[in-house]
């Protein structure tokens, strides 16, 4: 197991890599970005059994779906970071002719991702149909995937919940950003999602919940989670996370959640972030 | 040919969807197929008993189905999706845009009650957009069948071919016309009728009134050159070119809007290549409605006697 050192010593790295993204592009979504970072660090740093060489049918290893696919600026920089591909290939991230584009997507070519997101709503049932195919072939890896908590007013969530209760498709383990925040306000404000561990519970769902940004906690609910699998249900950790976790002016608001930091701020945002591993080159970059 | 008409079997197209789906099913051990609450309408259970184990029925929750068949498209299955036409297309259409058609999965939809022709359920189920919306989408192949035969070889030709489709069929009885033995090849147009004084172009179901119309005309003496493009989508450019050469003017026949359908492509195509004059026997801009197949054809303006008359309209503008 890696300690938990080195994982938060990455988590800050692929901090810096969100803050120089999004920044160099002028736009993209470090809110839930920052938010998620210690959730997609333990996942393919620790928990994970996948292979860089990315194959895309993911026979033998555990494979992961990001549904909520604005936060690609932090998942580009996992994926970069445990070597998919190559670290200063962050620098084109939403410029034209890059394999990092705005949205995931698998058009370009981009080796970790299997199929688009953006359009909220459509990662589960993706993942839910990946798990079928791997119960179908006796391949006794793990489905991960991750959705925001506004998307779950999307209904075909609803759906894939439904379902996969239904086919006991236990081999998956979703995690929702728990954040409380979506692009119009707080849920409660736009559409309050109500209970939402007794839904998926009454949905027939093993629901578990954690602190998103508490390492050491969400290695733990993993761990736990992943010892659930094989029983006949599928998983769903609800993570309670704080937007912009990690930045202080960015952190607790819903302020950033699709907005670029000026070259003070970044700078500023930076300067609470070690540099770990080395941040990627951007030509003539000034951050 | 009109005694002939009379004497010739029938049976549905969706049933040639059924009977290719297990034979696919036979070939391809990684065959699945999906199917939201439609299982007797889709003709599916004959896949069913024989793979209990590939199929999956996710009730009335098409999107989820879109989702779930590109997620076994990515663990290397071959997803064939079965609900109505309506509910495959414009209901989950972003679902098919961005999980299906952008990420480019080897997903089968398969879409039974296309048109006018499913009949009585009327306009809400009849519809008539979807190979406009199916074939503006990047990557998609689309084909819509004309008969048992070649809805059942469709089906087979498929599973062979990577990457997303479209295959459109419907519900009634109709003639069954073409080989049994035919091999299909998606993309390649089939001549059913060689003739020199016009080109008619058919798909699905109103290949048969084409033909129809073209055994009537023979006897005034008009030769129609009848082409079925079971392929909307690659289309078929060298065989419709080649027959407007010949030709000189063209009938288009689709159960389907004039917008968006295989007459637009036609159009497109002849447009910047070879401008020609046209007709088109298609639905107007309109919505359906209650009634019999038939009834329903005749109507609006898809049956034999309005591929008849398109014919002698399009001549005289030659």
């Amino acid at each position: 197991m890696a300690e938990i050192q080195e994982l938060k010593s990455t988590a800050s790295q692929v901090r810096r890599d969100i803050i120089r993204m999004v920044y160099y592009a002028t736009c993209g979504h470090p809110g839930a970005s920052l938010g998620c970072t210690e959730f997609l660090t333990a996942l393919y740093f620790e928990v994970m059994d996948h292979d860089p060489k990315f194959n895309m049918d993911g026979k033998n290893e555990d494979v992961f779906f990001l549904s909520n696919g604005h936060i690609s600026p932090l998942w580009y920089s996992i994926l970069s970071r445990s070597g998919y591909f190559e670290r200063d290939e962050m620098s084109t991230f939403r410029k034209l002719n890059s394999r990092l584009q705005g949205h995931p997507a698998t058009h370009e070519g981009l080796p970790g991702v299997r199929v688009a997101s953006g359009s909220l709503g459509q990662g589960l049932s993706v993942a839910v149909g990946t798990a079928l195919a791997k119960k179908l072939d006796n391949d006794s890896k793990t489905v991960y995937v991750l959705t925001g908590d506004g998307e779950l007013q999307e209904g075909q969530n609803w759906e894939a919940i439904m379902f996969a209760a239904h086919h006991k498709v236990d081999n998956l383990i979703a995690t929702v950003d728990w954040n409380g925040q979506q692009i119009d306000g707080s849920n409660d404000d736009v559409l309050s999602l109500g209970d939402l561990p007794g839904k998926w519970r009454t949905f027939g769902w093993e629901v578990l919940e954690m602190d998103g940004n508490i390492m050491e906690e969400v290695l733990t609910t993993l761990k736990k989670a992943k010892a659930l699998t094989g029983k006949g249900k599928p998983i769903v950790i609800l993570m309670k996370t704080s937007m912009g976790h990690g930045v202080d002016f960015m952190a607790g608001t819903h302020k950033w959640h699709g907005k670029a930091p000026n070259k003070e701020q970044a700078i500023a945002a930076l300067a609470q972030l070690e540099e770990t591993l080395g941040d990627y080159v951007y030509e003539n970059g000034d951050v | 040919m009109k005694d002939q008409a009379i004497k010739i079997e029938k049976k549905s197209t969706r049933d040639g969807f059924g009977a290719g789906l297990y034979e696919v099913g036979v070939k391809h051990n990684n065959a699945v197929a999906l199917c939201a609450d439609l299982v007797g309408s889709l003709k599916m259970q004959k896949f069913i008993d024989a793979f209990p184990e590939r199929f999956f029925q996710v009730g009335v929750a098409e999107a989820n189905m879109m989702g779930v068949a590109a997620g076994l498209a990515i663990g290397g299955k071959i997803p064939f999706t079965g609900t109505f036409a309506n509910f495959s297309t414009g209901r989950v259409y972003d679902q098919i845009r961005q999980s299906i058609a952008y990420s480019h999965k080897n997903v089968k939809v398969c879409a039974s009650h296309a048109g006018l022709s499913l009949g009585e359920d009327g306009a809400t189920h009849q519809i008539l957009e979807d190979v406009g919306m199916m074939k503006m989408l990047p990557g998609f192949t689309v084909i819509n069948p004309c008969d048992y035969n070649q809805t059942k070889a469709a089906t087979i030709a498929i599973a062979e071919h990577h990457g997303p489709v479209y295959l459109r069929f419907g519900r009634p009885s109709w003639p069954v016309f073409t080989d049994p033995d035919a091999k299909f090849e998606i993309g390649k147009a089939v001549k059913m009728k060689d003739g020199k004084d016009v080109s008619v172009f058919a798909t699905g179901h109103l290949v048969w009134n084409a033909l129809q119309a073209a055994e009537q005309l023979e006897k005034e003496g008009i030769s129609c050159d009848v082409i079925n493009i079971h392929t909307i989508k690659p289309l078929d450019e060298a065989a419709i070119l080649a027959s407007v050469k010949k030709t000189g003017c063209v009938v288009s026949c689709e159960e389907h809007q004039r917008n968006g359908g295989l007459g637009d492509s036609i159009a497109q195509l002849l447009a910047q290549n070879l401008p020609t004059p046209m007709e088109y026997v298609a639905v107007n801009d309109t919505f359906g409605e209650s009634g019999t197949p038939t009834d329903l054809l005749d109507k609006y303006g898809l049956g034999i006697k309005d591929v008849l008359q398109a014919i002698k309209t399009v001549i005289k503008k030659k």
